[in-house]
């Protein structure tokens, strides 16, 4: 197991280092760090002078993969491409257009984000699979054929709906909850309860119904037809028999998003305010501070690699058929 | 000549597109086996009603990329004609009145007077503020009670016009039903006869009023809706030229020759999928604005511009979406290697290049298909979220991102505008929700094991 994990941690290096020549190449090759300077200081009457100034404040005067005019190590460590890009490796993003220390942004901004995300991802998880289950144990009637057609009405409402109509309904028709905003400890309970229910709603189409088909699948195997002519009710047929072996499927999907989980909700932390890392990464986006937004690559990608090993190791602890050697 | 055509990137690739499918489809309907899944899809209802709503965005959608510049009017004879900055399309051409009907600022639905209260002058000179009339939208009226009468009127009008077009087309029910006699006929038209009860009053209500109100700057929200749409089925359809041939190419070809080839690809597409594709995208979108501005030259002409930022969105859509459609293809492709029939042709001597056109890639065909339709509500979803972000399309284009982010702050105004946010909310749940019901469809009539669980119902209690 500990060789598995040691394997699978080896094998994600070369994913890391091919991460991050993408976005040295989107970020320095396709436009200099010249371009950048512009775009920072605005596109017009900007002296050469000026652009200089901005590229040695911010490190991206030094030539991008290698460093003629210096010596030793030196030739290799003192460029672009080692000090932005390289660096990234042990979490040393720099700082951000405003001066601040994006690492420590990252951890201060983490946890209103994992607030929002942790409860609609639970909440979501549940309501999902008491939906599907329900659909699936009422299969081919009036009850599953209109539930399907709700999911797919439910699906094809952009999300950005969903988010405008519940903050213009319940916060500013029925002043239920503040519009926006956020506060530390218990007092955030006010600020999330919307966006919870907003990410759960929203995610109820495409969710109960990618699960109802998943049941469906399992309960057309074999083992679910020996249970039922062993005499099995319907109920324990579902709940103890299909709802246990669906679980492989479901965690297939669900175990890599969870550390992702920590990169928040774009849409709904911008709508409502919340100082997590998805208003993070978008404020960055809109402002153009691009060493945000490579830190955020960066992390979004350790994240999701890190899901995809503790999707592998899920699978040993819950199908014993799976070996992992 | 009255005009010049302007060819956008877009517009090329879109035809382009209409014409590979349209040959496809040709291409199917001569050969019975590959006709097959086509004639299961349409004889669904739901694909039927889908298809007819989407044809009709389509035909709106095309005939909004036949782009042309019109000539101004000579100023002396033998002069060569000036053509006119302003890069029109067919469809502007068939609502001039609504494009040219711009208020000063919002209006209601069918309103004759502005929603905000302004300074007016009246006639002994003193300023009174009141709710002005507008411009153009019930204009004709010299009296604002007969406004009732007017729009009544007006809607009968309509709905005689698009009943006087209908009936023709419903004429062609028993041809069509006799030489097809499994296709749902009926239920395609009853919804083009429903689309034509709300499309023909809407157009004869929009000669003379702001059907669905107008946007901060005067815009009818109807034209914006309707010009919306084309942004919306380049984004869904053009996606495909990128996704089409990096997930053909690669996911097979991972597949069948497996080792360090299959190595590679593996990992490009891990890599690729291992960046949050939101960030990817704006990385991409980012990069491209610092571009397009560094080269002002290379893009004369405010369209231009946003023509082909609008391809380049459509690219990088597709490279961030290749990734799944590629795993399921290398995934079919390695169960399809091993079956007698590939292994006959390698022992034939057939080459590795033959086998794959003819033998791997008809085999696999089933799961683009299904994939690329079902793509496709995904991707106009993504528009929308994307331009919210502020990395979708540029802002000089009409799309209903566009229109739903400028909903934000008008919802947050006091008494609320909700025309703009419900008519793009209605129009993009019709085209996304006929495009799922489509795709269902799709792959229902595709799909070999789902045939298979009909063919044999399941157990006791299905």
């Amino acid at each position: 197991m500990l060789a598995y994990i040691l394997r699978r941690v080896l094998y994600a290096i070369p994913i890391l280092v091919g991460v991050n020549l993408v976005t040295f190449a989107l970020f320095f090759v396709v436009n200099t760090p010249d371009d950048m300077a512009r775009m920072q200081l605005g596109a017009k009457r900007v002296t050469q002078v000026q652009i200089e100034r901005w590229k040695a404040a911010h490190g991206y005067d030094k030539p991008l993969l290698w460093n003629a005019r210096a010596s030793g190590t030196g030739r290799f460590t003192d460029t672009v491409f080692f000090q932005k890009s390289l660096r990234l490796f042990v979490f040393d993003f720099g700082a951000s257009e405003d001066g601040r220390n994006i690492a420590a942004e990252i951890r201060t901004r983490m946890w209103p984000s994992l607030a929002l995300a942790i409860p609609v991802f639970l909440v979501g998880l549940a309501v999902n699979i008491s939906f599907a289950l329900a659909m699936a144990f009422f299969r081919a009637t009036y009850l599953d054929f209109w539930g399907v057609v709700l999911c797919v009405a439910m699906m094809s409402i952009s999300t950005l709906f969903y988010i405008i109509a519940g903050q213009f309904l319940v916060a500013k028709l029925w002043n239920l909850v503040p519009i926006s905003g956020y506060n530390t400890g218990l007092h955030a309970i006010k600020f999330l309860i919307l966006p919870v229910a907003i990410g759960v709603v929203s995610g109820i189409g495409a969710g109960s119904r990618w699960y109802r088909t998943l049941f469906l699948e399992e309960m057309g195997k074999d083992y679910v037809r020996t249970a039922r002519a062993k005499g099995l009710s319907e109920a324990v047929v579902m709940f103890r028999h299909v709802l246990k072996n669906a679980m492989i499927p479901i965690l297939t999907g669900v175990v890599v998003t969870i550390p992702l989980l920590f990169m928040g909700s774009l849409l709904m932390e911008s709508f409502f305010g919340i100082p997590g890392l998805g208003s993070y990464t978008i404020d960055a986006i809109q402002a153009q501070d691009f060493a945000v937004v490579r830190s955020m690559v960066f992390v979004g990608s350790v994240l999701y690699i890190f899901g995809l090993l503790l999707t592998d190791i899920s699978y040993t602890l819950v199908d014993p058929r799976v070996r992992l050697e | 000549m009255p005009f010049t055509p302007v060819v956008l990137w877009t517009d090329a690739l879109l035809w382009l597109l209409v014409a590979a499918a349209g040959a496809y489809l040709w291409f199917c309907s001569r050969r019975p086996h590959l006709a097959a899944p086509w004639l299961r899809v349409v004889r669904s209802r739901a694909a039927m009603v889908s298809l007819t709503l989407l044809a009709g965005y389509g035909t709106i959608g095309l005939a909004d990329s036949l782009h042309f510049r019109l000539a101004l009017p000579a100023t002396a004879a033998g002069e060569a004609p000036a053509y006119a900055p302003q890069v029109l399309s067919l469809l502007d051409l068939a609502l001039v009145h609504l494009r040219r009907s711009e208020e000063t600022t919002y209006s209601a639905p069918l309103a004759t007077r502005l929603f905000t209260l302004e300074e007016v002058r009246q006639p002994d000179g003193r300023m009174v503020r009141q709710y002005p009339r507008l411009r153009y939208g019930g204009a004709q009226l010299a009296n604002e009670g007969e406004w009732a009468g007017d729009v009544a009127k007006r809607t009968l009008a309509g709905l005689g016009g698009a009943l006087l077009l209908w009936l023709p087309l419903a004429g062609l029910l028993g041809p069509l039903r006799r030489r097809a006699p499994q296709v749902p006929w009926g239920a395609a038209c009853a919804t083009l006869g429903a689309m034509l009860a709300i499309a023909g009053p809407a157009f004869a209500l929009s000669l003379a009023y702001h059907v669905l109100g107008t946007d901060k700057v005067g815009r009818d929200v109807l034209y914006l809706s309707l010009k919306s749409i084309r942004t919306s089925l380049v984004i869904g359809t053009l996606t495909t030229l990128v996704t089409l041939p990096l997930a053909a190419m690669l996911g097979i070809a991972a597949g069948y020759f497996k080792g360090w080839v299959d190595d590679a690809i593996q990992y490009l597409y891990t890599t690729l999928n291992s960046i949050p594709a939101v960030l990817l995208i704006a990385a991409f979108v980012l990069m491209m604005q610092v571009y397009i501005e560094g080269h002002p030259q290379l893009f004369p002409t405010v369209a231009q511009r946003a023509d082909v930022r609008l391809l380049l969105l459509c690219v990088i859509l597709g490279v961030t979406n290749w990734t799944g459609l590629a795993r399921l293809l290398r995934g079919e492709a390695l169960k399809l290697r091993e079956l007698e029939y590939i292994q006959a042709a390698h022992s034939f001597g057939v080459s590795h290049l033959r086998i794959l056109t003819r033998h791997m890639l008809p085999n696999v065909s089933h799961i683009i298909i299904i994939s690329l339709v079902l793509d496709f509500s995904s991707l106009v979803l993504a528009e929308v979220v994307l331009s919210y972000i502020g990395v979708g399309v540029d802002p000089s284009t009409i799309s209903f991102g566009i229109m739903i982010n400028a909903a934000r702050l008008e919802m947050a105004r006091e008494p609320v505008v909700w025309w703009s946010l419900a008519s793009a909310f209605v129009f993009l749940l019709v085209l996304v929700l006929a495009a799922n019901l489509l795709a269902d469809a799709v792959r229902d009539g595709f799909d070999p094991r789902v045939r298979v669980g009909r063919a044999a119902p399941q157990g006791a209690a299905g």
